[in-house]
């Protein structure tokens, strides 16, 4: 068993599950080898991977390296920042843009002519929708950084005690 | 002063990975120096680690179960016994198959309402999920045995199953078909991809998840604490084996507790702004779906997903001329609208549910099928089927199982109403004037309109 896990470097229950996997995958790619859109599965396969891990990933951590940069900048020697603004503005963004990637469709109108073709119905005022929800999370977002601001530095501000 | 505490602690170093066949190649990757992201010290997040991953897991291990299963019973659903679901021929991959029920109503708008508007809420909680373990995806090196070799390979049906999938999905839902390929083959296949990462991906990681759920964040078995920390009092997770925990983790700007929130909260808000379309007292926070509109034309207001324009049927054919044909029996009987009409009518209140997650209640009322199938002279069919006027599209026809034929509830509706005892109208010629059909826990596209002929079929008899 020692020289099993030394070769593979798991135990063999390890080896039966992935072949388990990788049999599965292959019957599926077997009933899809003379589909004519194989190539068009294929790229959009790959490429939601790709779309993922190597392009909206990196987007959102680098989104956030202005609001770090922007903490380090706020930051006193004096006294300490009563309520971090930080959150205030990851939670409406990371909320809107959720919310845009799910409906991005439907947003942009994307679809509009299917839907036309479909349902009788269009896509306008969504995109509209969209920006109000937006601008409502920001105002709540807002609004209770005002409160909890408010609230701290009257906490602080009863103290004044220090000479 | 805090500084000067942190400085006092520890370095967080890896522990040295177990190296399988040939571990010197792998050693001697691992000794060339890496610039970021391969880098170790590239993920500095203090809330990623092996118990966070195995949060979002257990979420998701749950949830994408439901997700899955429904899937695949909508596929039973479509009828794969009469060769009606899409894809036709799917090998072994289905669920085992079973005559779909009628009872509840409303057992198919549950069911694809969790696929649907359960895959949306999830999204959050999948973009977090890889959000946790990305830094195993840049781990250097890449390979430590040939078992992690084929992991990682493994993870590929995993990741690309989960994110092809939720991009069809949601595309699919609104109408953007913008792939070359069809939906429902796409997303049938891919399931089955994403079925074979996931239960591999389950059977090897469950224990870990259980372990690190057990020990909590700081390996202490202390679950509290996470509930009340501070960004300023959350410590990182523990360096472990599974190289989630950052080695050089910055200062904390956020708690578990406000990022479990975040994540949650990012469900919750797609959640709110989503279940409209399958729930109608919520139909008005549907702002975003193409399903949350109203057609404003009182009883007939409800969703369509065929039009008659889009149809392509002459209206001609749907007037004063048009015949209802039932056949199967000795001979031909033929009806007109009114003569329907002065059949004894039978009034349901039914959903109608999409397999795109939509779905609403309304009052039908119109002739039993089984009173149909009785005049045609088959009293107990084992099938029926109905054909459209509409020739072209690919629902313009569908069979209907004899529990679908013969229950109370099932009609040739040729009247709707709301769902609260509102008045009723004629269908609009968008939903299928001069008559559809409307049978319970049917998935949408099958309950027909604008329907030319049933016949009821006996298999034994044919």
């Amino acid at each position: 068993m020692s020289l099993w896990r030394r070769l593979y470097g798991a135990n063999p229950l390890h080896l039966l599950v992935l072949i388990a996997c990788f049999a599965l995958v292959g019957y599926v790619v077997s009933m899809l080898w003379e589909d004519p859109t194989w190539l068009a599965l294929l790229i959009w396969f790959l490429g939601a991977v790709i779309g993922h891990d190597l392009v909206l990933y990196p987007l959102y951590a680098l989104a956030d390296q202005p609001l770090r940069l922007a903490r380090w900048a706020r930051r006193r020697a004096d006294r300490p920042v009563l309520v971090p603004a930080v959150n205030h503005v990851r939670a409406p963004v990371l909320g809107s843009a959720v919310l845009g990637l799910i409906y991005l469709p439907t947003i942009t109108s994307h679809g509009e002519d299917a839907l036309r073709f479909t349902s009788g119905l269009g896509t306008a005022g969504i995109l509209e929708n969209w920006l109000l929800v937006t601008g409502v999370l920001f105002l709540g977002s807002a609004v209770i950084y005002a409160v909890r601001l408010g609230r701290a530095a009257r906490g602080t501000a009863r103290p004044a005690t220090h000479a | 002063m805090a500084q000067a505490t942190r400085d006092e602690v520890p370095p967080r170093t890896a522990p040295e990975p177990t190296y399988g066949f040939p571990a010197g190649l792998w050693r001697g990757l691992g000794r060339i120096p890496v610039p970021p992201p391969f880098h170790p010290r590239t993920w500095r997040s203090p809330l990623r680690g092996t118990w966070l991953t195995s949060v979002f897991g257990a979420v998701l291990l749950v949830g994408l179960t439901i997700v899955v299963l429904t899937g695949l019973m909508s596929y039973i659903a479509y009828g794969p016994q009469f060769g009606q679901a899409i894809p036709a021929d799917v090998g072994g991959l289905h669920l085992p198959f079973f005559d779909w029920p009628t009872d509840p109503s409303w057992f198919y708008r549950l069911t694809q309402g969790l696929h649907v508007v359960g895959g949306m809420v999830l999204t959050p909680v999948v973009l977090a999920k890889l959000w946790s373990v990305v830094p195993k995806l840049f781990a250097w090196p890449p390979v430590t045995s040939v078992a992690q070799l084929l992991e990682r390979i493994s993870l590929l049906a995993l990741v690309g199953g989960i994110l092809f999938e939720f991009v069809t999905g949601l595309m699919n839902a609104q109408y953007d078909y913008s792939w070359g390929f069809g939906f429902y083959t796409a997303h049938y296949y891919g399931a089955w991809v994403f079925i074979g990462g996931f239960v591999a991906h389950v059977v090897l990681k469950f224990p870990t998840m259980v372990r690190a759920l057990r020990r909590g964040p700081h390996g202490t078995g202390a679950f509290d604490r996470w509930l009340h920390d501070s960004p300023a009092t959350t410590e990182p997770e523990p360096v472990d084996a599974h190289g989630l925990a950052p080695v050089d983790p910055g200062r904390p700007t956020l708690s578990r507790r406000g990022l479990l929130g975040l994540v949650g909260g990012g469900s919750a808000l797609v959640g709110v702004l989503s279940i409209g379309q399958t729930w109608d007292a919520l139909r008005p926070l549907a702002v975003l779906s193409p399903r949350g509109q109203s057609y404003g034309d009182g009883p007939n207001d409800f969703q369509i997903n065929r039009t008659l324009a889009g149809s392509g049927i002459d209206p001609a054919a749907l007037g004063d001329g048009w015949r209802l044909r039932l056949t199967g029996g000795t001979g031909e009987v033929s009806l007109s609208r009114s003569d329907l009409a002065a059949m004894p009518q039978h009034t349901a209140v039914l959903p109608i549910a999409c397999v795109e997650g939509w779905s609403t209640t309304r009052t039908w009322s119109g002739v039993r099928l089984r009173d149909l199938a009785a005049l045609a002279g088959v009293s107990a069919p084992d099938n029926a089927f109905v054909q459209s006027v509409e020739t072209s599209g690919a629902f313009a026809r569908a069979t209907l199982q004899a529990n679908q034929v013969l229950d109370p509830d099932a009609l040739l509706a040729l009247r709707v109403g709301d769902d609260d005892g509102g008045p009723m109208a004629d269908l609009s010629p968008d939903h299928g004037f001069p008559a559809r059909v409307i049978v319970p826990a049917l998935p949408g596209v099958h309950n027909t309109k604008w329907v030319a002929s049933i016949d009821f079929r006996r298999t034994g008899a044919t």
